[in-house]
C-alpha cells in the first residue's frame, strides 16, 4: 500500500514536469494557434476574483465593447451583488438609467411595444436586438454576445501526443480552468501586419491567435488608443487583462463561493476519509485479508 | 487484558468519530437541497413594482401584479371615503389596521390604511384573508358586496370601503402592502 | 446461496411487523449477515460505489428538473438560470454534470474488475448479463441528458448519433430515413426531440434503479466473487457483511468522493466541452463533434470501420460482444491472477480501450485511424478469439485450498481465535 502510493506520488511528480517541457517548446499543430497561459488571481484551485481587476474591466465593457457587443447574461444587479466588481448600489442603479441601450417593455395601454431604462433586475444589453440587426449593421459580421464567451472559448492542446496525458493530469492536479480568460488576452493583444504569406479577405484583420488568423473585429484596444483608468494608468496589456478577468466573472460569477465552498468539503472529506480508514484498519486488524 | 481493553475503546472512538463525521456531512449536504427551492435571485430582484396611478380615474379601480399577486389600487370617491371613515372600530371584526410599515396594534382607522394627503388612494393586496381566493368588486359590473367595497364569491366575505372585514368568515382586513409614493402619481410597491 | 437472518425483533411492535412484512429480517439477512470474502480489495468497493452515484444522480437531477425549462427556446436560459440565480444551483448542477463522468469512471473500474476476475464466470452469468444492460441504459441516460443544456455540442451530438440510425438505409431504403425521423419527431433535431429526451432522461434512471436491484439480488443469490476468483467453502472465508464490508466499502466511497468533489469545485468544465457554453444553433456545425469522454472508445471504433453501416454495428457489437464473454472465455478458473498467459493480454484490452479513447477525440485522418483500426481489431480479437483460445492451452497458476488459505500466514496450523469466527471478537 504505501510502497504503491509512493511509487504513484513519484509518478505524478514526474509527469508534472514532463508536462512543463512541451508547453512552451512545441510548435502549433492542426491550425490551432499557441495560447500561452496567463497569471490570472482567480486561476487553479484557490484563486478568487479581485474585486478592482473586474471594476476596471467593466470600465473597458462599457467604454469600449459595449458598442457592438451585449453581455444579456449578466443583469446590473450583478455588478454590486457580492462576488463580482461589487460596486456601490446607487452607482450601478444610476449607470442603469443612463445605459444607451434600452430594454424593450411592453405591450402598453394601446398594445404597443415600447423602450424604457434599465432597472437593475434587467440585462446589460448591447446596440442590438437580434442578430440578423447585429449582422446588417456590422457588414454580415455577428458580434457575439459576451457573457459566456470567457467559458464557450478554451484553448487547444497543441504539443506532442505523448505529452498529452501528462499536460491533462498537470491541469486537472492545478485545477486549471482558464483557457476562456488566456485566449481572450491571446486574442486582444495578438493584433498585428499580415505575414507575408497570408493574404486577407476585405475587411479582415490579421490576427496570431484567431483560428485561421482572420478576423473581421477590428482590434477594439488599439495600442496608442488603449483606456485609462481613472488613476490614470492603463496599457494595451492591462486592458486586455482586465477585460479577460470582467468576461471570465460574467460566465462564471460564483467561483469565489464555489472555492471557499470546495475547501470546506475537501478539507471535510478529507478527515473523515481518514477517520473511517483507521476505524476500519482497527476492526479488520485481526483478520488476515 | 489490558490492552485489549484499551484496542476495543480505541476502536469504538474511530467507529463513532467515523460515523459522526458522515452523517454530519449528509446532514450538511441536505440544505442545497433545501435551499434550493427558495425564492431565486431573479424573483427577489423584481421584489418591487413601480406603478403609475394617473390614468385611474375617481371611482374606478385597476389590478397590479406585485411577487405574483394581485394588488388592488381604487380611487375611491368622496362618499367611500367617508363611509370607511365613519365606521367605529369596535363594531370592526378585525381591530388590526393591518398595514405592513405599521406595527400589529394598529387600530383598524381608515386614516391607518392609507397615505396622509392620499386619503382616496387605497392599495390592497387581493387576496381573501380566508382561503385565499380574489375578491370580486374591481370591475364596474363586479357585486361589492354589502359594504360597498369587496365581496368573495368563493365562501361569501363583505369587505368595506377600506377593505375590512365585515362580514363573512375571513378572519382579518385585507392586507396593506408596503408602498410609497415617489411622485405624485407614482407609487412603488415593495 | 442460501443462508437465514439472524434477525430477532427487539420490540414486540417490531415482532408484530415482522410476522407481517419481514422486511427488517430481509434486509438484516442481505446487507448486516451476508457472508462476504474476507479477502475483497478495493476494487470491490465500486458496487457500493456505482450504488451512491445512481441516488446522487436522480436526487440533483430531481432538483435541476424543478428548475430546467425543456423548450428549445428556453432550455439554455433555464440552465444559466440554475447556474447564476438558483440558490446552490451553480453546486448541485455542477454535482450532476461532474456526476456523470464518475458515474462511468466509477463503472468502468468495475467492469474491468469483472473482467480481471472473471466474475462473469458461473454462475454469475446473469448478473454479468444485467450489469451489460445496465451500462446500456447508462449510455442512454447519459446521452439523452447531454442534450438538454441545449448547447452547440448537446444539439450536435443529438443530430450526430442519431443520424447513426440513417444506415438503415443501406440495408432497405427509407427504413433508416423513417426510424430517424420518428426519433426526432420532426425533419430535423428539434424542440420537440429535446422534450422527448428529457421525458426519457427522467423516467430511464428508474429503470436503472431497478436493474440495479435485480443486479444485486442475483450478485446475492450467487454470492461475491474475489481475487482468488474461489467459491466460499467453509465460515471461515467469509465475514459478515457489516460491519467489515460496510467499513470497506465507507473508506472506498468517500475516498472517491474526493476525486469527486475535486472536480465538482475546482474543475467543473473540464470535462466537459466549451462548444456547449454556446446556444444550440442548426445553421453552424462546431468545427470538431466529440462526445463525452466516456463515449470516446465506442466513438473511435465507429469511425474506424470504412463505411456507414459497417460502423454503426461494428459499435454495438462493441457492447453486445459483452453478453456472450460468460460463454467465450473457455478457463477452468475465475480469476487472472491464477492465469499466467491471459493476464498479458488483458492489460492490452486495457490499452486498446484506453487507445481507443485517445482516438475518439482525435479527427479521423493520417495515423490516427491507423491506431484506431488496430485497437478496435484486437477488441473484437480479445474477446471473439483469444479467451476461447487461451482458456484451452493456458496452463494456471496452482490455486490456493480456499480463501482463508490464500489470506493466513502459509504454515500457520492453527489459525487465531478471529479467524474461525470473527464476528464474535
Amino acid at each position: 500500500m504505501t510502497k504503491a502510493m509512493k511509487s504513484g506520488f513519484l509518478a505524478v511528480a514526474v509527469l508534472m514536469a514532463a508536462a512543463n517541457l512541451p508547453q512552451t517548446a512545441l510548435a502549433a499543430e492542426g491550425g490551432h494557434a499557441h495560447i500561452e497561459r496567463q497569471t490570472w488571481s482567480f486561476g487553479g484551485f484557490t484563486g478568487q476574483y479581485d474585486k478592482a481587476q473586474l471594476q476596471r474591466g467593466f470600465q473597458i465593457y462599457k467604454d469600449s465593447c459595449v458598442y457592438c457587443h451585449g453581455l444579456k447574461r449578466v443583469r446590473f444587479r450583478n455588478l454590486f451583488e457580492p462576488g463580482g466588481p461589487e460596486f456601490p448600489e446607487d452607482a450601478v442603479k444610476a449607470l442603469a438609467q443612463t445605459w444607451p441601450n434600452k430594454v424593450v417593455d411592453g405591450p402598453n395601454d394601446d398594445g404597443k411595444m415600447f423602450d424604457r431604462e434599465p432597472k437593475p433586475f434587467d440585462p446589460i444589453l448591447g446596440p442590438y436586438k437580434n442578430e440578423k440587426e447585429a449582422r446588417a449593421g456590422q457588414n454580415g459580421a455577428y458580434p457575439p454576445d459576451l457573457s459566456l464567451i470567457a467559458k464557450a472559448r478554451n484553448v487547444e492542446y497543441t504539443g506532442t501526443w505523448w505529452a498529452h496525458p501528462f499536460s491533462m493530469l498537470r491541469d486537472v492536479a492545478t485545477g486549471y480552468q482558464e483557457g476562456g480568460p488566456d485566449y481572450i488576452y491571446a486574442l486582444l493583444t495578438g493584433y498585428g501586419e499580415a505575414p507575408a504569406d497570408v493574404k486577407l479577405a476585405d475587411g479582415m484583420q490579421y490576427n496570431a491567435a484567431f483560428p485561421g488568423h482572420q478576423i473581421a473585429m477590428p482590434p477594439p484596444l488599439a495600442k496608442d488608443a488603449f483606456i485609462k483608468y481613472q488613476d490614470g494608468k492603463g496599457s494595451l496589456d492591462d486592458n486586455a487583462r482586465d477585460i479577460a478577468a470582467f468576461l471570465a466573472w460574467a460566465a462564471d460569477p460564483s467561483l469565489n463561493a464555489r472555492k471557499s465552498t470546495g475547501w470546506l468539503v475537501m478539507l471535510y472529506l478529507l478527515v473523515t476519509t481518514l477517520l473511517l480508514y483507521a476505524g476500519k484498519r482497527t476492526l479488520w486488524s485481526k483478520i488476515p485479508h | 487484558m489490558a490492552s485489549e481493553v484499551e484496542d476495543t475503546s480505541r476502536r469504538d472512538f474511530l467507529v463513532i468519530a467515523g460515523n459522526a463525521f458522515a452523517a454530519v456531512g449528509a446532514a450538511a449536504t441536505l440544505w442545497p437541497f433545501v435551499a434550493q427551492m427558495n425564492p431565486d435571485a431573479g424573483a427577489q430582484a423584481l421584489a418591487s413594482v413601480e406603478i403609475d396611478l394617473s390614468p385611474v380615474k375617481e371611482g374606478q379601480a385597476i389590478t397590479a401584479m406585485w411577487r405574483g399577486k394581485p394588488i388592488f389600487i381604487r380611487n375611491r370617491t368622496a362618499d367611500e371615503i367617508k363611509a370607511a371613515e365613519t365606521v367605529p372600530v369596535a363594531d370592526l371584526p378585525d381591530p388590526s389596521a393591518r398595514n405592513d410599515l405599521l406595527p400589529e396594534a394598529t387600530p383598524a382607522l381608515d386614516t391607518n390604511r392609507v397615505k396622509e394627503g392620499k386619503d382616496n388612494w387605497l392599495i390592497l393586496v387581493g387576496i381573501c384573508t380566508h382561503l385565499g381566493c380574489i375578491p370580486k368588486g374591481q370591475a364596474m359590473a363586479d357585486t361589492r358586496g354589502d359594504f360597498g367595497g369587496w365581496f368573495c364569491p368563493c365562501h361569501g366575505s363583505h369587505y368595506d370601503t377600506s377593505g375590512r372585514i365585515r362580514k363573512g368568515p375571513a378572519p382579518r382586513n385585507l392586507e396593506v402592502p408596503p408602498y410609497e409614493f415617489v411622485s405624485d402619481t407614482k407609487i412603488k410597491i415593495g | 446461496m442460501e443462508h437465514s437472518s439472524s434477525y430477532e425483533p427487539k420490540s414486540s411492535f417490531a415482532k408484530w411487523w415482522d410476522d407481517r412484512l419481514p422486511i427488517a429480517r430481509l434486509m438484516h439477512g442481505q446487507f448486516v449477515d451476508f457472508p462476504t470474502p474476507r479477502n475483497l480489495n478495493y476494487l470491490w468497493t465500486f458496487g457500493g460505489i456505482l450504488t451512491f452515484c445512481l441516488v446522487a444522480q436522480i436526487a440533483t437531477g430531481i432538483v435541476l428538473a424543478m428548475h430546467y425549462q425543456p423548450s428549445a427556446a428556453d432550455a439554455f436560459n433555464s440552465v444559466e438560470a440554475i447556474r447564476r440565480d438558483v440558490n446552490y444551483g451553480w453546486m448541485i448542477r455542477n454535482f450532476h454534470a461532474v456526476g456523470a463522468s464518475m458515474f462511468f469512471i466509477a463503472v468502468y473500474i468495475h467492469i474491468f474488475r469483472g473482467l480481471y476476475y472473471g466474475s462473469y464466470k458461473a454462475p454469475r452469468e446473469v448478473l454479468w448479463i444485467l450489469g451489460v444492460l445496465i451500462f446500456l441504459v447508462m449510455m442512454a441516460t447519459a446521452f439523452m441528458g447531454y442534450a438538454l443544456p441545449w448547447g452547440q455540442m448537446s444539439f450536435w451530438g443529438v443530430t450526430v448519433i442519431t443520424n447513426l440510425f440513417s444506415s438503415l438505409n443501406e440495408i432497405i431504403p427509407g427504413v433508416g430515413t423513417a426510424v430517424v425521423e420518428w426519433l426526432w419527431g420532426g425533419y430535423s433535431v428539434s424542440g420537440t426531440t429535446l422534450n422527448r429526451f428529457f421525458s426519457l432522461h427522467y423516467l430511464l434512471p428508474f429503470v436503472l434503479f431497478g436493474l440495479v436491484a435485480l443486479h444485486i439480488w442475483a450478485l446475492h443469490v450467487a454470492g461475491q466473487n474475489n481475487p482468488t476468483g474461489l467459491d466460499i467453502k467453509t465460515k471461515s472465508d467469509a465475514v459478515p457483511m457489516y460491519p467489515y464490508a460496510v467499513a470497506k466499502d465507507a473508506v472506498g466511497l468517500f475516498a472517491f468522493l474526493i476525486l469527486f468533489a475535486w472536480f465538482v469545485f475546482f474543475l467543473p468544465d473540464y470535462l466537459g466541452h466549451a462548444d456547449n457554453y454556446t446556444e444550440a444553433n442548426p445553421l453552424v456545425t462546431p468545427p470538431h463533434i466529440v462526445p463525452e469522454w466516456y463515449f470516446l472508445p465506442f466513438y473511435a471504433i465507429l469511425r474506424a470501420i470504412p463505411s456507414k453501416l459497417g460502423g454503426v454495428i461494428a459499435m454495438f457489437s462493441a457492447i453486445a460482444v459483452l453478453v456472450f464473454v460468460p460463454w467465450l472465455d473457455t478457463s477452468r478458473v475465475r480469476s487472472a491472477k491464477y492465469r499466467p498467459l491471459y493476464k498479458w493480454f488483458f492489460w492490452l484490452l486495457v490499452i486498446s480501450c484506453v487507445g481507443l479513447g485517445y482516438l475518439g477525440a482525435k479527427p479521423p485522418e493520417g495515423a490516427y485511424v491507423i491506431w484506431s483500426r488496430i485497437f478496435t481489431i484486437y477488441y473484437f480479437a480479445h474477446f471473439l478469439l483469444i479467451m476461447p483460445i487461451v482458456g484451452l492451452i493456458e496452463t494456471p497458476k496452482t490455486l490456493p485450498k480456499s480463501i482463508s488459505a490464500s489470506v493466513l500466514p502459509s504454515g500457520s496450523g492453527a489459525p487465531q481465535g478471529a479467524v474461525t469466527a470473527p464476528e464474535t471478537r
